[in-house]
């Protein structure tokens, strides 16, 4: 594949206007599937985790879940979107063997949910608008493996496998409307608009929203239009691209920055953009030609006779409206605030993903500063080592009462470290790992006054410093005190009581 | 009249994928036509007050409880299919791709 001509970011941006529009689809994690009572399992053996219904079987008819369409109501509300007083299910019939019965039931023309909008925060704390056309309720497709060929992809397979475990899976897709204005922040816009998504459906609790396990995937649509002079009517909207399989925020931000590079590079060549969808590459960072696109593209929809309307009573509607988590964008303003942080150690916390992880530790009452330090510092860097996630390691509450020993003096920091990697490992709670391993700080002031006189005589040159009111010198007899202990004593209290004994000598 | 054409049924056959002859587009543009013309009769009768429907039961929310049932063996899953590798269907290799 020849390699794309790419123009630079900002001259791109010089002469076009980035015009956006995102589809997120978003795996809701009910016990059951969207039309059938077949667990919402994606995993384990092939096949397993179907119905009758998952396959289209003659006879089999699909019955709505009603917790998806609580769901579904839930995050209609949280993005700002009208319910609809009436919606139905449609129809969209195609012919691809993700899914066995040749249409995926899906929403079409009366979706139940629209006209919302959502706040975004870009990375330097400004608010972005996104404006949300509709969200609608459909059914996951399966899963297909392409054998044979070199590449394991469509093209050059000899042959493909299907494993239906996934069809039928709960989705919500969320569709905007046409983004205008987002200039140079599109790819940062792009990423922030997904985490968002993300945020919210986490706080929802009504999704895993792991991007990599495909539980929320984002299809970004972009097109650019040359500037017009001020005062002039802007040009109409140039031919935009699907891009597909963004499967990590980093991605869609990588995405969007490289479709608009492209399109720049052939439009301003006086080529044209090819209405088309682009699968994105992680490896190479780049996105190629997938099958064209059309607007009219002619799906048959009409509505699923097998299904009833869906019409939400206004009290259930009310009562989902009532129990709305509240907006990340206001959670974490609120956080930031009580919290005291500064916009470095709030960004910090954030980008690792460990807020949650912090707000809960603090609920279980550590100070925001401590529970902050050990999350992003020592457990981030296990984390890393171990190619785990944080949050995986340890629990905020393990994380709370390792700084409670800390701040009752009963661990310092370098005993608390050995004690965390034995919470990780297993080894129990901090307090078990204290007591198995026999880890507490010596606070018995006797043990420590013995090596203190026995450091401060085999020092006497730093003796006479201290005595000098040089108390800085007195940090070669802490350390020698502190190696005596094996580093199990409380540095502060070692410093008071080597100052204490200087001057009484 | 009917403005049903043989395009247009050219067109449906393609996309539901069924080979037609051109005697056969003939005579269903001709059938096609006269369904819709019958159909159309209804709209005279409904006046704006008679709302439009898709289900001729006045039900709605018939849901079901989300909590799981049995499910197929893998074995009985592929009971019906053309062909297999003992876990997975296995079908020709695919032009196109997902939508």
């Amino acid at each position: 594949m020849a390699k794309a001509a790419l123009m630079d970011f900002d001259k791109a941006l010089e002469l076009f206007e980035p015009v956006l529009g995102f589809e997120v689809h978003v795996e809701l994690n009910t016990k059951t599937k969207m039309f059938s009572s077949a667990p919402n399992y994606f995993g384990g053996e092939p096949n397993t985790n179907i119905t009758p219904t998952c396959l289209g079987l003659p006879g089999s008819l699909p019955v709505v879940n009603g917790q998806a369409v609580r769901y579904s109501i839930s995050l209609g509300l949280a993005l700002g979107c009208s319910i609809a007083p009436s919606s139905r299910f449609a129809r969209k019939n195609y012919f691809y063997p993700d899914l066995a019965k040749n249409y995926q039931i899906s929403q079409f023309d009366e979706p139940i949910a629209f006209g919302g909008s959502v706040d975004v925060e870009l990375p330097d704390g400004r608010m972005f608008t996104v404006p949300i056309e509709r969200a609608h309720m459909e059914e996951d497709a399966g899963k297909l493996t392409h054998v044979g060929g070199s590449t394991g992809r469509i093209q050059g397979a000899e042959y493909s496998l299907v494993d239906y475990n996934r069809a039928g899976v709960p989705l919500v897709e969320i569709v905007t409307d046409i983004i205008y204005g987002a200039e140079k922040d599109a790819p940062e816009l792009a990423k922030a608009y997904v985490a968002t998504i993300r945020d919210i459906v986490v706080a929802l609790g009504i999704s895993d929203a792991k991007m990599e396990r495909g539980n929320l995937r984002c299809d970004a649509n972009i097109s650019l239009r040359p500037r017009t002079a001020p005062g002039e009517p802007p040009a109409p909207l140039g031919t935009r691209t699907e891009t597909k399989n963004v499967n990590s925020l980093r991605s869609v931000e990588r995405a969007i920055r490289y479709e608009i590079q492209r399109q720049a590079a052939i439009l301003a060549d006086g080529g044209t953009i090819t209405q088309e969808t682009r699968h994105w590459h992680e490896d190479t960072g780049t996105t190629s030609a997938g099958r064209p696109k059309s607007d009219a593209d002619d799906y048959r929809y009409f509505p699923e006779p097998d299904l009833l309307p869906v019409v939400p009573s206004p009290e259930l509607i009310e009562e989902l409206r009532a129990a709305l988590p509240e907006p990340p964008a206001a959670r974490r303003r609120r956080l930031k605030a009580e919290w005291g942080f500064t916009d470095l150690e709030f960004q910090d916390v954030q980008n690792a993903g460990l807020l949650v992880e912090v707000a809960e530790t603090v609920a279980a009452g550590a100070s925001p500063q401590a529970a902050r330090k050990w999350w992003s510092g020592e457990i981030s860097r296990l984390a890393n080592a171990r190619e785990a996630e944080a949050s995986s390691l340890v629990s905020p509450s393990d994380v709370a009462a390792l700084v409670a020993l800390i701040d009752s003096g009963a661990l310092n920091d370098r005993l608390a470290r050995q004690v965390l990697e034995g919470v990780i490992d297993g080894e129990g709670t901090p307090q078990e790992v204290v007591d198995a391993r026999g880890l507490a700080v010596v606070s018995d002031d006797g043990a420590l006054i013995a090596a203190i006189d026995e450091a401060l005589a085999a020092q006497p040159d730093v003796l006479a410093k201290i005595k000098d009111g040089k108390v800085q010198a007195a940090g070669a007899v802490i350390g020698a005190v502190m190696k005596a202990m094996k580093g199990q004593a409380d540095a502060a209290r070692v410093r008071e009581l080597v100052l204490e004994r200087a001057s009484a000598e | 009249m009917s403005e049903i054409t043989q395009e247009q049924v050219a067109h449906l056959a393609n996309l539901a994928r069924i080979a037609l002859t051109p005697q056969e587009i003939e005579s269903l543009t001709t059938e096609l036509g006269s369904i819709v013309d019958n159909v159309a009769k209804v709209s005279e009768v409904a006046m704006a007050d008679v709302p439009a429907t898709s289900h001729p039961i006045p039900l709605q929310n018939v849901y079901r409880d989300d909590v799981p049932t049995t499910t197929l063996t893998t074995a009985e899953a592929l009971a019906g299919a053309p062909d297999h590798d003992g876990s997975r269907f296995r079908v020709t290799a695919i032009l196109g791709e997902e939508q």
